[in-house]
């Protein structure tokens, strides 16, 4: 699904190289993981996959089904089937959150040159993800994120992939700032949206995420680089031991 | 004091035209207006309040020539629609002026009716506000001069008198077209104690144009007021409004402007009964591509009572070296307690050509009051632009969709949902272009 080769990236403002040859293959419908210390580079890693601005390329390459990621505008790697739920979350005064989510689904639709889903249609559609998430009509008719407790913007993150319904999610810290209920509720988001096809990487610091979305491949990243991969008992081992052995062994 | 030559000569010019004739009281006024104005002058670049904005649009030859159509705007709303061509009420055109509870007039109409309500009201809110500094006991008079709109007062020739007794069931709406030339306006509003009437106004009076409303908003009365210009780009537009409100009454205006070479909206509101509420906010769209485009704002409320609430809010959006002004003075009587005051101008740089100046001023004579104000210029911000294309929003509509998020604060203020609505649906198609 998704592969990354020897990808070399710096700050685009001070020179700083952040990976430094980061390699990884993404099987289609499975769910990877990376663990990581502080500053190993995985945020980073999802904000050059989704095209944000201030990182420079400066060798190796990602493409996602054969097709050259780095090469796309942000939307149009969205269209493609890509979609980064955010650590934070940005808030957007003024923007109704039904409007915001209704303008996305039908850009990538229009992208994508199918039809744009009629008003009837999306609503229909927009309440039954929601609900399943226990996302009120008062959170859709609130401008984007604003007011939101942390719960609800991760939920509401869970709520956009759902709509968007893209082949490659990556999920950055989405742990981060939640309670056990709040977590375990979008990771039952996450979990409905496993289809077998759907691919997932999950970036977290901890194990305890990986408790309720059970990764297949877990991937320890430190230094800009992965450095070792097993399955889901390697996140445990990280759990009890830290990321130090792995680090010496590297 | 004898004004500098190029005022005197810019005044004389004008003052060397009679007034229209109007029946008794309306020349009269008018006369008074003529001489307050050969007192003020007319104004030029020099002056304190003309500084951001250059005069010389609507002082000078009339260099303007597009002209317009109606837009539609506010047809949803089902409004009695009043049609100016060129300054010339069009009742083809109109519907009829038969409203429940409200009475519709023309300003041509009524000047040789001795007893009139238009009467006590013409030019008087505009005399008090070009009246000479002073103090009444502990109260201060600090009167910015207003010259265009004692020219107004002097020189037009028609207007619509609304005077409401009771709730108006549909909003009344002022729409203007043009051929082009010049034009000059002047509406008074009355509301009686307890009414309430919505002002839609929308279209381009003239290719230069100087258009007044003066409302005299009774107790418990309430005035809303809306205005859309735009989106034609070859015009100067001068608006004044003035207002006098009294105890527990609201008032609402809000304006929105899409392109045109020169605009200035002018604005003075008088707080004059306790517990009242005054709302004033606008924004624009303006884009130096089209030609050039310069938009001001100029607010003066004076809160002369006691625990009354008022808001400035405005917001604009300037793009390829746009300038935008808004100068805005809340001015605090002694005795007007518990006041409070909020005042926010901003605008959005969607590029590094384009220019917001701003001069927020405060005067607080009160001990017990809450008054805050803010100005800020800021780009869009790349983080919540990042965040739309990664869902998939293309760069042009993100841009927009945060271009109406900037506006929002400005767009809550107007009071009615559906009109709100309607008014962002025509931003939005502007922002389409």
């Amino acid at each position: 699904m998704l592969e990354i080769k020897n990808l070399h990236v710096e700050l685009e403002e001070e020179e700083k190289k952040i990976l430094k040859g980061v390699d990884l293959v993404l099987e289609p419908g499975k769910v990877h993981a990376i663990m990581g210390p502080n500053g190993s580079g995985k945020s980073t890693l999802s904000y050059v996959l989704s095209g944000r601005d201030g990182y420079e390329v400066t060798d190796g390459s990602a493409t996602l089904e054969g097709e050259d990621l780095l090469d796309m505008e942000p939307e149009e790697r969205a269209a493609a089937g890509l979609f980064l739920a955010f650590q934070y979350p940005v808030e957007i005064p003024g923007v109704g959150n039904m409007t915001f989510l209704r303008t996305a689904v039908n850009a990538q639709r229009k992208a994508r040159g199918e039809d744009e889903l009629s008003a009837g249609d999306f609503l229909k559609l927009v309440r039954e993800k929601a609900k399943s998430l226990k996302i009120d009509a008062d959170m859709l008719k609130r401008p984007v994120n604003v007011g939101f407790s942390g719960g609800e913007k991760k939920r509401n993150e869970i709520l956009q992939m759902a709509m968007l319904e893209p082949k490659m999610c990556i999920l950055d810290e989405t742990d981060s700032g939640l309670d056990v209920d709040a977590m375990k509720l979008v990771a039952e988001g996450v979990n409905a949206l496993r289809d077998g096809e759907r691919t997932f990487l999950v970036i977290t610091h901890y194990q305890r995420l990986l408790d309720h979305i059970k990764p297949d491949v877990v991937h320890i990243m430190a230094d800009g680089r992965m450095i070792t991969q097993g399955g889901p008992e390697l996140a445990l081992e990280v759990e009890h031991n830290g990321y130090a052995n792995l680090l010496e062994d590297a | 004091m004898a004004l500098p030559k190029i005022k005197q000569d810019l005044t004389d010019a004008v003052l060397s035209q009679p007034v229209p004739e109007g029946g008794s009281w309306l020349t009269a006024a008018r006369e008074a207006a003529r001489a307050r104005l050969g007192a003020l002058g007319m104004p030029i670049r020099r002056d304190e309040y003309w500084k951001f904005t250059n005069p010389e649009p609507w002082t000078g030859d009339a260099a303007f020539s597009t002209a317009a159509e109606a837009s539609g705007i506010f047809d949803a709303a089902e409004p009695l629609t009043l049609v100016f061509t060129d300054g010339v009420f069009d009742a083809d055109a109109s519907d009829d002026l038969a409203l429940d509870d409200v009475k519709i007039e023309l300003l041509s109409t009524v000047g040789h009716t001795d007893l009139h309500w238009a009467k006590g009201l013409y030019g008087a809110l505009e005399a008090a506000a070009n009246g000479a500094e002073r103090r009444d006991g502990a109260r201060l008079f600090k009167p910015v001069a207003r010259p265009m709109a004692a020219l107004n007062t002097a020189m037009a020739e028609e207007g619509v008198l609304i005077h409401a007794s009771g709730e108006a069931a549909r909003p009344i709406r002022i729409s203007y077209r043009t051929t082009g030339g010049t034009t000059q306006l002047h509406h008074l509003v009355k509301v009686e104690e307890g009414a309430s009437v919505t002002i839609l106004e929308e279209g381009m009076p003239g290719a230069q144009s100087n258009v007044m409303i003066e409302a005299d908003v009774a107790d418990n009365g309430t005035f809303h007021h809306l205005r859309i210009q735009g989106p034609e780009q070859d015009r100067a537009t001068l608006t004044n409004f003035f207002a006098r409100t009294g105890t527990e009454s609201t008032l609402k205006t809000f304006g929105f402007t899409a392109n045109g070479a020169a605009t200035r909206n002018e604005a003075v509101i008088e707080i004059t009964g306790d517990d009242a509420t005054a709302h004033i906010a606008g924004g624009c769209l303006g884009d130096n591509e089209r030609g050039s485009f310069h938009h001001d704002d100029t607010v003066y409320i004076t809160h002369d009572a006691v625990n009354c609430e008022s808001r400035q809010v405005f917001k604009k959006v300037l793009r390829n070296g746009a300038t935008g002004v808004f100068q805005g003075k809340i001015l605090v009587q002694p005795h007007a307690q518990k006041t409070d005051g909020y005042q926010i101008s901003q605008s959005l740089l969607l590029d590094d050509d384009s220019q917001f100046l701003a001069k927020p001023e405060l005067e607080i004579y009160a001990d017990d009051v809450a008054c805050s104000h803010g100005s800020t210029s800021g780009a869009i911000d790349e983080q919540a632009l990042f965040y739309l294309r990664s869902r998939g929003v293309p760069r042009k509509e993100a841009e927009d969709l945060l271009t109406l998020s900037f506006l929002a604060e400005a767009l809550e203020e107007i009071d009615e949902e559906s009109l709100a609505e309607m008014v962002q649906a025509k931003i939005e198609d502007w922002l389409r272009g």
